[in-house]
């Protein structure tokens, strides 16, 4: 991208939560409101029809576009009318739930996708997400939760934003609004208290968010100091000294092995998300015994397929080569490319029972005894 | 396999369940509102929260209130009553006696950080707080970063402000309640007065208040840990995984230690984790090799490890026990080449690990 296409690109700002109830929409009307008080054009280009009362009024006093209605099996669906933002131009957008999945039959699957035409076409996109649907979080929480989230934000498009707003609010204060049904209708309430919002999840859930927060506001730093070769003042004990005096470290380079298996979603999020902190390149690999990828029985391509096009949806660079001993293949690789740590997959304990010969972790590991090797572990138990 | 004993208690948590169980008897709750840097509009929402509890029917008083009165906040406090602090040449003390006599059931108390002047009730104001909990009245206070005690002197460095009354960082983990008011930067700084600038960080100053607003978030990530582990026991229930990193270093004389624990801090830092290393002795041990594991020990202290002899004849049961006791989400091991003739009989140890560690990631290194 030219510096001239990023200085019209319209820049994104995200307003993250824990759960629904927790004010993110709220919050993000009332600042669009103290701004088009201060002369800029604001609208809401979508709005959760069903939200609070107190919500409501508060969005009344903005502009709205109306939303497109979407016909799907003899049903009305409203969603955001992009061309309609489009076409009305205003400086920032409002642009409720950003993981929404669109009704099929809309232009673009997913909301995001949406807010990638607005982005680019100059307008400022203001948004709200949960941390729940940050995609490299996905097993995480489900691990904590039990709950397995199907609509999902890829890291990269949250990663855009120029800026990321913590909404912050007590899990108690929470409940309450619940229960006095300020969040959901009356007949989703005992739903919801049997899900997210059970025992220890929101609490576990809030520390994720004001954790994703605080690295989202480092990730920023960083992007800052290089540009600027700004110095943080020296502080004795800084856990940042190491950035600043110049970090002798070599950069690391994460390799994902790719197999069919489905453990290699789980794999592909744990990797992205390592990659992301240690600031790491971050590669995908898979290696086909058979001479053509094509040769693989059709379930085994139709599965690698998916896999690799999932890492790319992630931003991971992908890799296919042959080879007829794999582990040694990929041993190999990471040797010739200056890997620093493979990620594998650990197989499910059935599988490692019966098929010691196509246990690629353990054979990686016994391989390379020269490379760190990390085995990412299945957490896919229903915690109790 | 599960850990069937509980861990032992530390000193924060039993400090916490006292407080927690002392002023439940009573029903009183403690609320803390942290920014970090003033301008944040920490006062906004603790007033609007003042205010939404009296509209549903709660007993609300203001006890001390300071603070630019905008039109906004003068808003929201115009229906709450305010029993006024007593006026000395040092400031402004909160008159806890007229508060308990009026015993209502929650007190606004803004800013927590105030020195009381000699010969004051209380020497410090977060002790005025403490005696209306004790007497059954729920509080709402704010604190800035600046005034937490642990976090002072980082402050001061970035911001060049200086303060003479902190509050103890443990008191923030011993409240029921603590959130967090975040806004970006640049509008903190409207708010302060300045112009506003594009989103993102755009200068120094910014900068700066950017890297507070980090230590803030996750300083009530911290307290949320904490809460989180309260109520796990409290309930008798599994430990949550998985809401924080949490590495531990398996260190054997054979193993690569240094490389291993040069890695753990640097993933501590990053990811704002905790480290921990432990050495499991089994029996058999030679004096070379204590003398080596004595020497890792201390370089993983030094990495800011929290280090551990674990005493085993049974290594990766003791490994992975210990693992999901503290909540490890990765366990660092060495990639061994020296074979005992347990390890010929039993399979080699890191692969009976990886297998052993349910849930758990393990990172092997090169010898």
């Amino acid at each position: 991208m030219s510096s001239d296409e990023l200085n019209t690109r319209g820049s994104l700002k995200v307003y993250l939560g824990y759960a629904a109830g927790v004010g993110k929409t709220f919050q993000m009307l009332a600042d669009g409101q103290a701004t088009v008080q201060h002369g800029t054009d604001v609208v809401v280009a979508y709005f959760e029809p069903h939200a609070r009362a107190d919500t409501i009024a508060q969005v009344r006093r903005l502009e709205l576009i109306p939303h497109s209605k979407i016909e799907y099996r003899g049903k009305a669906f409203g969603e955001m009318d992009t061309d309609a933002v489009l076409k009305r131009r205003p400086a920032i957008a409002l642009v409720d739930e950003l993981a929404h999945t669109n009704v099929p039959g809309s232009a673009r699957a997913k909301r995001w996708e949406d807010v990638q035409i607005l982005l680019d076409a100059g307008i400022e996109v203001w948004t709200t997400l949960n941390v729940q649907h940050i995609e490299s979080l996905n097993d995480q929480i489900w691990q904590i939760t039990g709950i397995q989230v199907r609509e999902t934000v890829p890291d990269w498009v949250v990663r855009q934003a120029a800026e990321i707003v913590a909404v912050d609010v007590t899990p108690d204060a929470l409940l309450n609004r619940l229960k006095r049904g300020a969040v959901y209708k009356p007949e989703m309430v005992q739903k919801a208290l049997n899900g997210f919002f059970k025992g220890s999840n929101l609490g576990a859930l809030r520390e994720l968010a004001l954790r994703q927060a605080a690295h989202e506001v480092d990730l920023r730093q960083s992007a800052y100091d290089e540009n600027s070769a700004f110095q943080l003042p020296r502080i004795s004990e800084t856990r940042k000294a190491g950035r600043f005096e110049g970090e002798q470290q070599t950069k690391e380079h994460i390799l994902i092995h790719i197999t069919a298996a489905p453990s290699t979603a789980m794999l592909i999020r744990r990797g992205r998300r390592v990659a992301d902190y240690l600031q790491a390149d971050c590669t995908a690999l898979f290696v086909h015994r058979t001479e053509k990828m094509t040769d693989l029985p059709p379930a085994e391509h139709e599965a690698i397929e998916k896999h690799l096009r999932f890492a790319r949806s992630l931003q991971i660079e992908t890799r296919i080569i042959p080879g007829a001993d794999v582990a040694k293949t990929v041993v190999e690789y990471a040797r010739e490319h200056k890997i620093t740590q493979i990620f594998v997959a650990q197989p499910p304990s059935g599988a490692r029972q019966w098929f010691r010969g196509r246990n690629f972790a353990e054979n990686i590991v016994r391989l390379a005894q020269d490379l760190q090797v990390t085995v990412v572990a299945d957490r896919s138990h229903k915690p109790a | 396999m599960r850990v069937s004993e509980l861990p032992r208690p530390n000193p924060e948590r039993l400090l916490r369940q006292v407080q927690a169980e002392e002023s439940k008897r009573w029903g009183a709750r403690l609320k803390i509102f942290l920014g970090y840097a003033p301008g944040v509009g920490k006062s906004y929402r603790m007033l609007d929260e003042a205010r939404r509890r009296h509209e549903r029917g709660e007993d609300v008083v203001i006890g001390a209130f300071q603070g630019k009165r905008s039109d906004e906040i003068q808003a929201l406090s115009r229906n709450l009553e305010s029993i006024a602090p007593i006026d000395t040449p040092q400031g402004e003390v909160v008159d806890v006696e007229a508060i308990l006599k009026r015993a209502p059931q929650v007190c606004v108390i803004d800013p927590l950080a105030a020195k009381n002047p000699g010969g004051s009730r209380n020497e410090h104001r977060w002790q005025d707080v403490q005696e209306l909990l004790r007497n059954g009245i729920s509080v709402l206070t704010s604190i800035n970063l600046l005034h937490v005690e642990e976090y002072k002197e980082k402050v001061q460095a970035i911001t060049g402000k200086d303060t003479t009354e902190t509050i103890p960082k443990s008191f923030l983990l011993a409240a029921d309640d603590i959130v967090i008011v975040d806004v970006p930067p640049d509008l903190c700084l409207w708010r302060q007065g300045e112009k506003l600038t594009a989103t993102g960080i755009s200068n120094r100053q910014e900068r700066k208040l950017s890297e507070l607003r980090e230590l803030a978030l996750l300083l009530t990530a911290e307290v949320v840990d904490a809460q989180l582990e309260s109520y796990v026991h409290a309930h008798g229930i599994e430990p949550v995984f998985g809401t924080h990193e949490r590495f531990l270093i398996c260190m054997t004389p054979h193993s690569n230690a240094l490389a291993m624990i040069e890695s753990g801090r640097r993933n501590k830092e990053r990811f704002q984790g905790e480290l921990y290393a432990v050495y499991v002795c089994e029996p058999g041990q030679s004096k070379r090799d204590a003398v080596k594991i004595r020497r890792f020990l201390e370089a993983a202290e030094q990495a800011g490890a929290t280090t551990d002899v674990l005493e085993s004849d049974e290594l990766i049961t003791t490994i992975v026990e210990f693992a999901q006791e503290k909540r490890i989400t990765q366990i660092f091991i060495g990639n061994s080449n020296h074979r005992s003739w347990q390890d010929r009989v039993f399979g080699d140890p890191v692969l009976r690990l990886i297998r052993a560690a349910e849930g758990i990631d393990v990172r092997v290194f090169p010898h």
